[in-house]
């Protein structure tokens, strides 16, 4: 089978200013290379700031205008370049985006959800789809401040099924929902995959990733750093980069052991492995190389010299 | 809806007090003034050959020597019973006066008002929308020489180009001048009313525009057009779907907020082109002294002015579902 | 990349427009004496390589007189801003930190000058100082520190909820050492913007009342003055009289708008990314 969506070594940057006059050239993601296979949930975790929405974002060609993107984007297969993305955003490759602030506050969800279209077909499709979540007719009439946060999830969830979408991009579509409405909005996504769509589910929290997905791709600082089976973190010695161990062991039915130190900012990084000032196996050999590859190993990929060595966590 | 009145009730009191404030402050600035009111009008060598009866009459039809708060109180009084005084220059109760030259004033203002409303309003959608391209860069010099501009000297440089160079437009006053009330028709009305209006509405597009473009660029950025774009709603359908829409109820506090500089910008523009509104009457009070005039003008513009910011707080309640439906949840 | 470096440009053209501003305001103090000066012998000139901007009716320089005038705009300009936006850095911070009562007073007052339009409440104020130089920077001062003030407020109101600022108190630090140390150095670049975008609004609403005869006497080359008496003399076709002064005022205060928001620009820690 071919994957819906697949991407390779993608990096994005933007250009800013910092201190006075001084202009520099960012680099938030870097060398970035994942598949999605229809019906897979391929989860990316990284900590907040390490510029997971704008993959999100430069997937579907809406990234700010100071961007610069390199690499390749397939979509089925052919490359996605910017007029064929404007045709099927919104249709065969939807967005699931965070939270309320991304529905115009002053419109009606239905009037929203059906971006301007009038038809009675339209109609019908959308009150289907927002049926499937238990959303009524009288959903519909509320303006999004009368959402509750549940609501607001599923009602975007309803827009992104509403189109029989082939890939569906998820942005941290749970956070500050309580663990049993989280678990249906993840249900929901499960089900979509299993009709047959390809889901990115991009989030910060690498428990629910792994729960969710088929495979998950770790982040860190702007870089891939592993991509694992959902099935090795249920045994940390399947893991295969320290970073990815040392967040095994801080999930709290693993001990809740905190990460020690910080990532680095994209401005600040040095060359080497980057992980290098966290990493307690680190080696000389880790910071003389200029780059550290992302390469295959034991079915999925890992960017460490010395994977699946054990740290005296 | 209680909740509703409630807020419009709140607000006409404040604005009474307000009014009662703008009333006092007026006053007493025009008290503190070292002008004397009977040499700026009947002047020194006048004076000197007056008897001093004739002055002591004199001083006391222009308020001369009767303590402020005794005036004060008396004038307070009598507009409490409709009675706004008597203008001393025109010899003619302030509210006529004010009143005939509001009348004057109002289509300008409205004129002018409305354009710079509408235009300001599409300009800035139109530079948010083209933002950093030729054209917000137009649009945006445009509202900035404009901004820069003394309304009164753009009056002069209309009436320079328009009715000295090409002619096509009278010089000045709202009717030819040394005809008949009667015999005046709406065309010459309107010929003598065209320029006022077209310098108000170039310098109120400006400001209008250049806030709606700050707005419209907050819009553009925001999420939620971004989750439009991203559900492949087109550019277009996201600046007239959402932008437009978000823009407008900002939109409705600028345009109340605008009253008083149309206001302001009338004083300047009547005085150019000697145009006999309610700008040219408070220059015309203020240089010469005309205590109740220039009180009373004060205070009717004031009260149009907050009047204009009351009825924009009350649209916006009507047009902004959080409030509206806020409100009716109470 | 194809806009080139925008901090740099913004950095340069400031340089430029002090520069220019500052050369202005220097020459029209030199310029005084030949602003007035009359020579009827040179009278009614148009514009032409002897006379830069022409001459007048009682054949003064009008090149000199423009100058001057500027000069005088510039300078009252700059000390009215200077005064109104001290007065609303003041008010605003009074506001936000002294008690709801205060709050409410200075709010009140607020409201109550922007019900008068501007220009109005200039010529009161002009009037009740005697007209003349007093009268115009009493006037232009006390009408333009209420938006500025309301700015300051807000933002002071905000940062006494940021968390440091809650902390500093409980730790019982004064509350004129927080103003001071804490919220002073915090709201200074906005204040600093806005008493910078005060000064178009300072210039013209001087020009204007005075234009209207409120303000700077007519013995004074002020472009209000120059503009005023060139009224009378437009039908005969004089437009010398009128265009260069005003259009150099238009510079003049288009130098200010557009630093003041290229100040702003710098200044602004989002603009970063544009």
């Amino acid at each position: 089978m071919e994957p819906v969506l697949q991407i390779k070594h993608l990096s994005i940057d933007f250009t800013r200013y910092e201190r006075g006059t001084k202009r520099r050239r960012l680099t938030v993601i870097r060398d970035l290379s994942l598949e999605i296979y229809p019906g897979q949930v391929v989860a990316v975790a990284g900590a907040s700031g390490s510029g997971k929405s704008l993959l999100a974002h430069s997937i579907l060609d809406i990234l700010p205008h100071n961007s610069h993107v390199e690499g390749e984007i397939l979509y089925d297969g052919t490359l996605l370049t910017p007029e064929r993305i404007e045709r099927l955003r919104g249709s065969e490759i939807v967005l699931v985006p965070q939270g309320v602030s991304y529905l115009d506050p002053l419109m009606k969800v239905g009037t929203q959800l059906r971006k301007g279209k009038k038809d009675p077909g339209t109609k019908e499709r959308y009150r289907i789809a927002l049926n499937r979540y238990g959303l009524g007719e009288e959903t519909e009439e509320l303006y999004p401040f009368e959402l509750s946060g549940g609501m607001a999830r599923r009602v975007m969830i309803a827009s992104a099924s509403a189109e029989s979408p082939r890939l569906i991009i998820a942005d941290e579509p749970t956070p500050g929902l309580d663990a049993g409405t989280a678990g249906r909005i993840l249900g929901h996504f499960r089900e979509l995959a299993d009709e047959g769509a390809g889901i990115l589910f991009i989030t910060h929290d690498l428990e629910l990733a792994s729960e969710v997905a088929d495979r998950v791709v770790v982040f860190y600082a702007g870089e891939t750093i592993e991509e694992a089976r959902a099935e090795d973190f249920a045994d940390v010695a399947c893991l295969r980069h320290p970073y990815t161990k040392a967040l095994w062991y801080a999930m709290p039915k693993h001990g809740f052991k905190p990460v020690q130190g910080s990532q680095p900012y994209p401005g600040q990084l040095r060359s080497g492995c980057h992980f290098a000032g966290q990493c307690e196996t680190c080696r000389e050999e880790c910071l003389e190389r200029e780059t550290i590859p992302l390469r295959p190993y034991d079915g999925g990929r890992v960017r460490c010299l010395y994977p699946k060595e054990e740290g005296q966590v | 809806m209680r909740h509703r009145l409630e807020f419009t009730g709140k607000k006409l009191f404040r604005m009474g007090v307000l009014l009662l404030g703008v009333s006092l402050v007026t006053f007493l600035l025009m008290c503190a003034s070292p002008l004397d009111p009977l040499q700026t009008n009947v002047g020194q060598t006048a004076l000197g050959s007056m008897s001093p009866e004739q002055v002591e009459k004199l001083e006391a039809y222009w308020g001369v020597g009767i303590p402020p708060a005794q005036r004060y109180i008396g004038w307070l009084w009598d507009v409490c019973h409709g009675d706004f005084g008597t203008s001393l220059l025109y010899r003619q109760p302030v509210l006529e006066v004010v009143g005939e030259r509001l009348a004057n004033s109002a289509g300008l203002m409205f004129f002018a008002w409305v354009i710079s409303g509408v235009l300001g309003l599409a300009l800035g959608v139109a530079a948010g929308a083209f933002r950093g391209r030729w054209q917000d860069r137009l649009i945006r010099g445009y509202c900035l020489v404009i901004t820069s501009t003394p309304a009164f000297w753009l009056a002069i440089l209309l009436l320079l180009i328009f009715s000295v160079w090409l002619g096509w437009l009278p010089i000045g006053l709202a009717v030819p001048a040394g005809t008949d009330a009667s015999s005046v028709t709406l065309a010459d009305r309107l010929a003598h009313a065209v320029l006022p209006a077209l310098t108000l509405g170039i310098t109120g597009v400006a400001n209008i525009a250049l806030h709606t473009r700050e707005k419209m660029v907050d819009v553009m950025e925001s999420d939620y057009v971004l989750f439009a774009r991203a559900r492949g709603e087109s550019a277009r359908s996201a600046v007239l779907r959402h932008g437009l829409r978000n823009v407008i109820l900002p939109g409705i506090t600028l345009q109340g907020a605008s009253v008083s500089e149309i206001i302001g910008g009338s004083v300047l523009v009547e005085q150019v082109f000697s145009y006999p509104g309610l700008g040219q009457a408070a220059v015309t009070a203020g240089l010469g002294s005309d205590m109740p005039l220039l009180l009373g003008i004060t205070v009717i513009t004031a009260a149009i002015v907050f009047a204009g910011n009351l009825a924009a707080d009350l649209v916006y309640g009507a047009v902004d579902p959080r409030i509206r439906k806020g409100a009716a949840g109470r | 990349m194809k806009n080139g470096n925008r901090r740099r440009n913004a950095a340069v053209f400031l340089i430029c427009a002090a520069v220019i501003l500052l050369a202005v305001t220097a020459s029209g103090i030199l310029l005084e004496e030949a602003a007035v000066e009359t020579d009827f012998a040179e009278k009614n000139l148009p514009p032409s390589n002897r006379a830069l901007f022409g001459t007048d009716w009682m054949g003064r320089d009008m090149f000199a007189r423009t100058l001057a005038g500027l000069s005088l705009s510039i300078r009252i300009g700059v000390l009215t801003a200077v005064v109104s936006g001290i007065a609303a850095l003041l008010l605003g911070i009074a506001a936000a930190t002294l008690g709801r009562k205060v709050d409410a007073v200075i709010s009140w007052c607020i409201d109550l000058v922007m019900g008068i339009p501007h220009i109005l409440l200039v010529m009161l104020v002009s009037i009740a100082c005697g007209r003349g130089f007093a009268g115009v920077v009493a006037g232009v001062a006390l009408s333009h520190w209420p938006s500025l003030a309301r700015v300051i407020r807000g933002e002071v109101i905000q940062l006494r909820q940021a968390p440091y600022i809650l902390t500093a108190d409980k730790l019982g630090v004064s509350r004129l050492k927080i103003v001071r140390r804490h919220m002073l150095p915090h709201i200074m670049p906005q204040f600093l913007i806005g008493m910078v975008l005060l000064f178009p609004h300072a210039i013209l609403h001087e020009a204007g009342v005075t234009f209207l005869g409120f303000g700077l006497s007519s013995e004074q080359p002020a472009i209000g003055v120059i503009l005023s008496e060139s009224m009378g003399y437009l039908t005969t076709g004089k437009w010398w009289l009128a265009l260069f002064p005003g259009a150099a005022l238009v510079l003049v205060v288009l130098l200010f708008s557009v630093a003041g928001e290229y100040i702003r620009r710098l200044a602004d820690p989002a603009s970063a990314h544009e």
